[in-house]
Order: C-alpha cells, then sequence, then structure tokens
C-alpha cells in the first residue's frame, strides 16, 4: 500500500526489538469481542487511477456553478479566487504544518494570523479579532456567548432577518441552558445580554447601526453585527458601532465547497479580549531580541481551563484564513473596493433585467450584491424549473419570494439568460 | 547639515529595508502592512461602470488596507512558509495529534470543479454526487465503528464532541431525567476539551484518578459513578478517550461500559485516538455510545496550520435520532438531506449548511486508497511504531507504564531522570527542534509531571524512527553528561528562525493586530 | 504583629483586626509562574469560606483564589492589574490580591501557621 513505508523485513525486526511474536501480541489490552473478524465489509485498497475515477463519477453527477448561469448566495458565494491563492494554501509549509504551539519553528502561520487577525479587525472596524472560527454560523453563537458572559444576561434578541442556518445553530446551543435563555426577536430591554443583527440582511438590504446603538447604550445590552458577505464591507461602511462584529468570510479566497469548510471570523472591542472565544496571536520577541509571532492569552482556552474555559472550541480555521490573507493582500485597498463596486453593479445590472418582467417585484430597494425579488408565483417551483434549464437562479424564500445574488463573476449573457429562462418559466407556470 | 540634506537622508532612512537578517536561506519578511504600499492592486479588475449606488448608506472611506503587486505578495508568503516545520519537511511525533502523511491525490480530488463550485443550497437535485458521497462516507464510518448513526456536520473534533454530549443530553431529556442526570465522569488524563464541552452542555464535570495504573481501574470508576447516588442515578454519562492519552488501551472497559449502561449513563468516546483501532478493532463492540472521530488526524485531511478539521460522530441505534441535523438519507435512488421537519427528535443544527465538505471528499478519498486492508494495516504499523519507540528509549527516559505491557499507537514519556541534572520536558522539546525535529506533545496528559507524548504513526519508516530515537538519545546522554546540561539546555534552540520567546511579554501587553505608529 | 497564615490551596492570609488580606504564598507563585494577569473580585461581593473570588494567571495556567474565610470584599488591590510584581511582595507590603472583612473569625483557627505550612509542603511533590 503506497503511504506505508514500513516492509515486512522492518516489521519482523521491530517486532523483535519490542519482544512481540506477532503484531496482535501487541493488542493484549483489547478484548476480544472488539476486533473485528479479518478485516472491515469494506472494498480493498484502490491505486490513485481507480479513486480518482471513482469519486469522479459522484462529482460528475453535480451541477456545479461554471455549469451555468449562477446566481444563489444565501450566505454562502460564488467569486473568483486568484490563482496564487490555491498556490500558496497547497504549500507543503502551510497545509501540513499543525497548530502552532512550538513558535520558534511555526512563525510562517503565526505572522500569517497576526495578518489575518490585522484584516478583520480593518474590515469590521473593530480593534481585535480572533485567528477565526468554524463558519459565521457559529461565530454568531459565540459571539451570544460571549455576551452573555460579559453582561451576566440569558436574553439574546435577533434584531432583523438573520440568516435561518445561523438562527438554528443558535437555538440548538442555548437549549444546552435548560430553557434558561430566552431568543426573541425585537428591541433590547435591561435583560438583553445582546441584539444581533445581520447587515446586509438575510434578504440583502444594508442597516444602520446608530439608533439600535442607541438602544444598547439605554440598556447595557451589546451589539453584534453579522455580516455574511465580507464583500459588502468594501463598500458599506464599517459596523464601528458595534460591539462585536463577526461572520462569515467564504467570499474571499475559498470555494463554496457544498458547504464548507469556510471561515467564521470575530472581532470585537480589545476592553472584551479576556471573554473573547478561540486563538489568539500575538507579539512578542525572541532571546535575542527579535521580533517574534506567539499564541497568546492560552489560558482561556480549554486546553489549560478545561471546564472553566471561555468556549470548548480547539481549532481555527487556519488554512482558510491563510486563503483569505492571501487573496485579502492580493487585492489591497484599490482591487478590494473594486471588487465590492463590481459587485453591487452586477447585482444593480442584475435587479433591473429581472424587474422589466411582468409581475416581477423588488423587494429590496437597497441592496448590496443581493435582493429580493417578488414573483407572481411559489418560488420554490420556480427555482426547480429553472434548474432542469441548467440555471441556478437564487433561493426560494417565504412562498413567492427568490433571493438572487450576482458577483463578478456573473455575466450579461449570464443575466439575459436568467432574465429570458425567469421570463419562460413564468409565462409557463402562469398560463 | 542643511535642511535639504537632511531631507534627503530621511527619505534614505525611510528606504532602508526593515530587515537586513537574510542569511543563505534563512530569509526575514515584514508584514504586509510595513511594504511600500503600491499604486495599484494584485489582482487586476475590470473598471466599475459606474452605476449610481443602490446601498441606501454611505460609502465606506479609507480602510487602510496594504497593497502590493502579485509578485510581491507571492514572495512574501513563501518566505514565511520556509519558516514553517511541516510532516512534509520531516517526522512530525506530536502525541494525540496523529500527524501523518497527507496524501496529495485527496487535495487533487477535492479541488474538482464539480466538488468546489457547488453552493450549500443548491436544489437537491442537482448536487447528487455530493450527497452521494456524503452518504457514502457515512457508511463507511458506520461500518469503521460499528456504530450505524453517522452525522457528518461537526466542524471539528471539539465540535463532534459537542454534537455528541447533545445526542446524549437529548436522550436523557426524552426520558424525563435530564434535571437529575447532570454529572459526566471523565478521566483526569482527558483532552481539555471534554470537560470543556461538558459544560458547554450544562453538566457538571466529575474526574477520575487514573495516575497510578495510567488506565481507569472498575474501583475508581465505581466509585466515581456511585459517589452522590448509590445507584448513579446522577450520572448522565462518560466521557473516555480509547486508547487513553497515556497510550493505553482501557481493558476494563467492557465492564465499566457495563455498569455505566446499568446506572442509566451513556459513554461518549472521543475519537481522537482512533487511529490505534482503525480497521481492526469497533468501539460499537466495546460499549461506546457516541463518539467522534477527528477526520484530520485518522483519515488524513491536512491539519493546515490549525485547522480546517472535521469532526464527524456516529453513534447506536437508539440514539440516532436525536444527532443533529442534517445528515443524508437515500430513498430510492435519490439522496436527500434530512432535515429537522424530517427528524424531530434532533438536536437541531450545530453548523451552517452540511458540514466540512470538502474534507469530506479527501477523508473518502482516503478512505478508498487504503481500503479495508489498508486500514487495518495502518493501525498495526501505528501501534508497532510506537512501541519500538517506547522499547527503545525507556532506558533513556522514564516510561511510566512500560512495565505494564505494551503501549497502543503513542508512548508515554516524563523528564523525571533528566530533571536530576536541571533538564526539563521543554528543554528536552526545544533541544528536539535544534537538532531537526518537531517536538512530541509535552505537558499532557496532566497525569503526571513532565509528561512527553510521542505519537509516530504508520507513515513513517524504521529509518525515521531510528533517527529520532537516535536524537532522543544524544539528547537523554547529552543531560546526563554535561556539566552545564541546565544552561546548555536552556538556550536551545539556536538555529530555528526564530530562538525561545518570550510568552510574558506577549501575554501582559498583548498586541494582536497591526497599527499605525 | 499579625500572623500571617496559609491555606493547602497556598492562599496566604494576614489578619488586620476583622479584616482578612489574602494573596498567594511564593510556592505558589514559583508553581504559576510569571504572572499575566489578575481578575479581581468586585468590592461589595459576599464570599463564603472556599468561594472563588479571584483568577491569578500565568502564559501557562490558570488557578482561582479562593476564599479562606465568609465574609465580604471590602477592598481589591486595583494596582495589582498593571503592576504584577506586586504579587511577590509580602502582604503588608502589596502583595494582597483583596481584603475580605470577615463574618466569622474562628474560621481562620483551622488554617495552617508559617511552620506548620512549611511542614505541609514538605509532603507535597
Amino acid at each position: 500500500m503506497r503511504y506505508l513505508p514500513q516492509t515486512q523485513k522492518s516489521r519482523d525486526e521491530m517486532l523483535k526489538v519490542v519482544g512481540a511474536n506477532s503484531i496482535d501480541d501487541l493488542y493484549v489490552d483489547v478484548p476480544k469481542a472488539a476486533f473485528i473478524d479479518g478485516k472491515a465489509n469494506l472494498p480493498d485498497h484502490q491505486g490513485e487511477l481507480a479513486v480518482e475515477r471513482y469519486l469522479g463519477a459522484y462529482a460528475n453527477q453535480n451541477h456545479a456553478a461554471p455549469d451555468g448561469p449562477f446566481f444563489l448566495g444565501a450566505g454562502a458565494y460564488y467569486h473568483h479566487v486568484p490563482a496564487t491563492v490555491d498556490y500558496i494554501i497547497q504549500r507543503s509549509e502551510f497545509l501540513t504544518a499543525y497548530t502552532p504551539y512550538q513558535p520558534e519553528i511555526a512563525q510562517g502561520t503565526l505572522q500569517m494570523i497576526f495578518e489575518f487577525q490585522t484584516f478583520i479587525a480593518q474590515l469590521t472596524g473593530q480593534e481585535i479579532a480572533n485567528a477565526s472560527m468554524y463558519d459565521g454560523a457559529t461565530a454568531t453563537t459565540e459571539a451570544a456567548l460571549m455576551a452573555m458572559r460579559i453582561t451576566k444576561r440569558k436574553k439574546i434578541v435577533i434584531g432583523n432577518a438573520i440568516h435561518p442556518d445561523y438562527r438554528e445553530v443558535l437555538q440548538s446551543y442555548m437549549w444546552n441552558f435548560d430553557g434558561e435563555v430566552e431568543i426573541t426577536d425585537g428591541e433590547p430591554d435591561e435583560t438583553t445580554a445582546c441584539v444581533i443583527i445581520q447587515s446586509p440582511d438575510f434578504y440583502g438590504a444594508p442597516h444602520k447601526y446608530d439608533s439600535l446603538r442607541k438602544k444598547c447604550d439605554e440598556t447595557g445590552a451589546l451589539l453584534v453585527v453579522v455580516v455574511t458577505e465580507i464583500v459588502s464591507l468594501g463598500l458599506l461602511p464599517a459596523p464601528v458601532e458595534a460591539d462585536i462584529v463577526c461572520g462569515e468570510g467564504q467570499s474571499v479566497g475559498l470555494p463554496m465547497s457544498y458547504g464548507g469548510p469556510y471561515l467564521g471570523f470575530f472581532a470585537c472591542r480589545e476592553k472584551f479580549v479576556r471573554q473573547m472565544p478561540g486563538r489568539l496571536c500575538g507579539i512578542s520577541e525572541d532571546a535575542d531580541g527579535k521580533r517574534a509571532f506567539v499564541l497568546t492569552l492560552n489560558t482561556r482556552e480549554q486546553h489549560i481551563r478545561r471546564d472553566k474555559a471561555t468556549s470548548n472550541i480547539c481549532t481555527n480555521q487556519g488554512l482558510c484564513a491563510l486563503a483569505f490573507t492571501v487573496h485579502m493582500s492580493l487585492l489591497g485597498e484599490d482591487g478590494f473596493k473594486r471588487l465590492a463596486t463590481l459587485n453591487h453593479e452586477a447585482a444593480c445590472k442584475t435587479a433591473d433585467a429581472l424587474t422589466s418582467i411582468d409581475g416581477v417585484e423588488l423587494v429590496t430597494e437597497n441592496f448590496f450584491n443581493e435582493f429580493t425579488i417578488e414573483l407572481p408565483t411559489q418560488s420554490k417551483e420556480v427555482v426547480e424549473v429553472l434548474a432542469a434549464k441548467g440555471i441556478i437562479g437564487g433561493l426560494a424564500a417565504d412562498d413567492n419570494k427568490l433571493l438572487v445574488a450576482a458577483t463578478e463573476v456573473t455575466t450579461d449573457e449570464d443575466i439575459d439568460a436568467f432574465k429570458a429562462a425567469l421570463q419562460e418559466v413564468l409565462s409557463e407556470v402562469l398560463s | 547639515m542643511s535642511a535639504e540634506s537632511k531631507i534627503v537622508e530621511m527619505m534614505e532612512e525611510d528606504h532602508k529595508p526593515e530587515h537586513d537578517g537574510d542569511r543563505g536561506l534563512h530569509y526575514e519578511e515584514n508584514l504586509l502592512w510595513e511594504k511600500e504600499h503600491s499604486d495599484s492592486s494584485g489582482v487586476d479588475l475590470p473598471e466599475p461602470a459606474g452605476l449610481k449606488s443602490r446601498t441606501g448608506v454611505a460609502e465606506r472611506g479609507n480602510i487602510g488596507l496594504p497593497q502590493v503587486s502579485e509578485p510581491q505578495a507571492l514572495r512574501h508568503f513563501v518566505r514565511m512558509s520556509t519558516w514553517n516545520y511541516s510532516i512534509d519537511h520531516g517526522f512530525f511525533p506530536l502525541g494525540s495529534c496523529t500527524m501523518k502523511h497527507n496524501p496529495r491525490l485527496n487535495e487533487k480530488i477535492a479541488r474538482h470543479p464539480k466538488f468546489a463550485h457547488i453552493h450549500p443550497m443548491q436544489p437537491e437535485s442537482t448536487v447528487q454526487g455530493a450527497l452521494g458521497l456524503i452518504y457514502e462516507l457515512q457508511e463507511w464510518l458506520a461500518e469503521l465503528t460499528n456504530l450505524p448513526g453517522v452525522c457528518l456536520s461537526p466542524a471539528a473534533g471539539a465540535h463532534g464532541e459537542l454534537a455528541g454530549m447533545m445526542t446524549i443530553r437529548r436522550a436523557h431529556e426524552q426520558k424525563g431525567e435530564i434535571k437529575k442526570r447532570k454529572i459526566v465522569l471523565t478521566p483526569d488524563s482527558s483532552h481539555g476539551t471534554n470537560p470543556a464541552t461538558a459544560v458547554t452542555c450544562g453538566f457538571e464535570v466529575r474526574n477520575m484518578p487514573t495516575k497510578e495504573t495510567g488506565i481507569l481501574t472498575v474501583e475508581a470508576f465505581k466509585e466515581a459513578l456511585y459517589k452522590t447516588d448509590p445507584d448513579g442515578a446522577d450520572v448522565a454519562g462518560m466521557m473516555v478517550t480509547n486508547p487513553n492519552t497515556c497510550g493505553l488501551f482501557e481493558k476494563d472497559i467492557i465492564e465499566i461500559a457495563n455498569l455505566l449502561h446499568k446506572a442509566g449513563g451513556y459513554f461518549y468516546m472521543d475519537g481522537a485516538n482512533f487511529n490505534a483501532l482503525v480497521g481492526k478493532i469497533r468501539p460499537g463492540d466495546f460499549g461506546v455510545d457516541v463518539m467522534h472521530i477527528n477526520l484530520h488526524k485518522t483519515f488524513s485531511t491536512p491539519h493546515g496550520g490549525g485547522g480546517p478539521g472535521s469532526g464527524p460522530i456516529c453513534c447506536t441505534d437508539e440514539l440516532a435520532q436525536f444527532m443533529p441535523v442534517p445528515t443524508v438519507v437515500k430513498i430510492g435512488d435519490m439522496y436527500k438531506l434530512e432535515t429537522i421537519e424530517d427528524r424531530p427528535e434532533s438536536v437541531g443544527r450545530l453548523k451552517g449548511y452540511q458540514g466540512q465538505f470538502g474534507m469530506h471528499v479527501r477523508a473518502l478519498s482516503y478512505m478508498l486508497s487504503h481500503g479495508a486492508d489498508g486500514l487495518k494495516r495502518v493501525s498495526e504499523d501505528a501501534v508497532l511504531n510506537a512501541n519500538y519507540i517506547l522499547r527503545q528509549l525507556e532506558g533513556d527516559y522514564y516510561a511510566p507504564y512500560a512495565d505494564q505491557g505494551p503501549c497502543m499507537h503513542e508512548a508515554l514519556l516524563t523528564d523525571k531522570h533528566q530533571k536530576e541534572h536541571g533538564v526539563q520536558t521543554l528543554d528536552i522539546a526545544k533541544a528536539l527542534i535544534e537538532k531537526g525535529f518537531h517536538p512530541m506533545t509535552v505537558y499532557f496528559p496532566l497525569v503526571l509531571p513532565g509528561t512527553m507524548l510521542i505519537e509516530p504513526t504508520e507513515t513513517e519508516s524504521k529509518d525515521s524512527l531510528d533517527r529520532f530515537i537516535t536524537v532522543m538519545k544524544d539528547i537523554a546522554n547529552e543531560a546526563e553528561t554535561n556539566e552545564n546540561a541546565a544552561d546548555h539546555f536552556h538556550s536551545f534552540p539556536h538555529s530555528s528562525p526564530r530562538r525561545r520567546l518570550d510568552e510574558v511579554k506577549a501575554a501582559r501587553n498583548p498586541q494582536l493586530r497591526w497599527k499605525p505608529a | 504583629m499579625a500572623e500571617t497564615k496559609y491555606t493547602e490551596d497556598h492562599e496566604a492570609v494576614y489578619v488586620d483586626g476583622d479584616v482578612a488580606w489574602v494573596g498567594i504564598t511564593p510556592y505558589a507563585q514559583e508553581a504559576l509562574g510569571d504572572l499575566v494577569f489578575v481578575e479581581l473580585p468586585e468590592v461589595g461581593k459576599s464570599l463564603s469560606k472556599g468561594d472563588e473570588f479571584a483568577v491569578v494567571e500565568s502564559v501557562k495556567t490558570a488557578a482561582e483564589v479562593y476564599s479562606p474565610v465568609d465574609g465580604e470584599v471590602v477592598e481589591a488591590n486595583d494596582n495589582m492589574p498593571d503592576d504584577l510584581e506586586l504579587i511577590t511582595k509580602s502582604l503588608a507590603d502589596g502583595g494582597w490580591i483583596a481584603k475580605i472583612k470577615m463574618s466569622d473569625a474562628s474560621q481562620l483557627d483551622g488554617l495552617m501557621d508559617e511552620a506548620a505550612y512549611q511542614d505541609y509542603l514538605k509532603t507535597l511533590d
């Protein structure tokens, strides 16, 4: 088997050294009942060619974004990723390293994390950021948990239409509190730990935070801003009013990959640093006085604090954070803002094209790269029929509503094809 | 000095490189923000059309992002990469972490455009291949664990622990016992995530001592189980890693599991050490009710400098209804995502979308490559390699449990002998760095002082193990014979990109981001 | 001069009338290594004997500090977070973390004196 370097000769020599007659002598402590009789009921090993063919057959059953016009977003976006990004993240030194617990031989990963933390802090307009979380949904839940630790309150208020998966994850985690945590929609009061607001919201509308900031100041609740499309921060103002900004960073550097691995980000005010979940990288110096980076404030974490840790999280999304950091450094200030503008313009053009169809209304007057339209019929059926025509036409939501996203990848031809197909589908359905 | 020449000198000062430390192949590299700001982006994007903004809010001002050209960005990260040790460079015996070879085939397949560019909310009819792959991975994991319920959505090991413990919590809730079953038993050798997870799920942690024997004895277990209730009726379950973090198989596990089940508790197994068992021994056959599997350990999805991981859970039929959603089911010829509507008893969703799908692709690619025969060999070679190291080094280092018999896939040593010469585990780790190796896991498990946990994995040759053993013997010898052993060792490492770091400085005044001066 | 008393968890207690000044012993400091953070209690917090009232952190570990007596926090050492070396001073010289007004001074009788604590340390390790 190609991944196993031991030979029969070396195995025999080693068995002699350890004083065993056979390999099974080394498993003396394992009860007989726990052994598989022979080997597992699974196929035997296969070569690269066979595995590639076998899994390629699965791949070929999928309709992927490059296969046709693609307008689906809802928290995961189809963007172009520069070739340099994938080259860097496949370098052995990054791909096959462990968590940088030995900083003398992990400065590459550590400096990258420090740069990632800086990028996130700058984009979100916050003072500090951590080394990343599993995804936007879990980052949002960790934000709520952190707000509960800080305020010692147990009510979470959801301020607008947040991503349904994010809400479900929040609800699942809070179930662990035996009904002591209340999750409600509306506005914060004196018992509220935090109010969570997504911008752009699930339907695509950007939000302002000034009045909510005022209410939070009055009630002592923390303001958590969730961003599911991080490219929006190149065009929309930074949520500087927030106490915590978290969300999903997939749009920069990562493919959609059917939902993961993605990149949760988490930024907040510096005064909350000791209540933060996840890893943090800081600056120090080595014995020669050279600048060096190191994981710091580890005592918040599970491997030291055990049952008193701020979170049970152990890993971050290291390689995804690297992809993000490489893509951001390629874009730079001008590129990132231009990317955001191109996304917005693609959405404007798509919205204009679709709302020129009779009976199609724009629901979200304001938007970034995703908007909601109202169709004259059930959107779920429309999405299915469009898919059968090779067009991924957005996400069906709430009866007749359709969420439509466009990015820098979207072409005028894609928009024309989408419009023509939607027109056709609607006339078929309505006739 | 004239004002003019002073300005020239200041300009020259400004343009002096930040670092001049490059030596041979040792590179220095400053932060992106410390480089000269390029006047154009490293990505050529088309000119926007200049449409009127419809965001309804003000346009963002200056963000302060750095800007460099593509070659500068590429060189920046390539130079930084040279400061990292990786499994591709050499032996990486990090106990409990399973740093094994990461086949590039897995990377290639995960990047197939029809895997990489599919959206998690596409109509199911358009992603049958992805769903089929998830379903097949579920089937493989069920077979390898003999636990038929499988949920792939947890994002990492600790997330899998949470999923598993919530599944147990739901089972108790359904029986109306959640109010009285508040205690989770865990050995003092457990991973820190175990107690942290139990608390996240609203349980209290009760520790079980294992120091004397390295394993959980029936006596210690009974004492903990019946401590506050004669029938153990206040215990929700236990979290045990098997083989445990001392590298030993819990030989009384079936008896312990039976006692726990009799008391109404569930057995959660931390699957971090599944590499010792895979293809040969099935946790479902020694009493486990639910466990997680680290795809990034046993099934070789790359660690990536700290993630992404993937931590699916496997559980009994009884518990399967309570697992998180979504899972994939097959109805006729079609694969379908099972949601909370389909499985209302579920603890619900714990992650956005379907989990770390890219990791699922890599893991299945690895499993298919190995097959049933190869996976069994994985376990056997991993165990043989660890025992070889244990027996070769037990004369040089204190090996607390070596007299009890063989270890499983990792060997536990301590610095007891070296400490007499002022050389501690941390020094040994840093000496290993100096000699070109990544250190083992240090100061874990917490059962004894100065522990060193060595996990060679199955992807090392005898030659590779012998080189490590030689270096470890040299270190032990140096510690014993060098008259200034303490000072000598405290100075390590010398040759790495950085020497020992001042961690106190970093923690007392945390600087967590670049800021303009 | 008032006597310093010790707990098995390595808290040091200096008694000033009905107020206990509580810090940690040199042994505990040695075990922790250089401190990087101390979390102080809120003034006015009422404590039962054995309650956690502060946390001291080094880079490698964090340790809870437990109240040796029932009582109320009357003062927290606000200088300490900015000057962590204070912890190494004697209690009377600023090495205290908090001052606790005792509600039952007889609880001190159960604590060790200097000699007993030194004997106790010999039993460890």
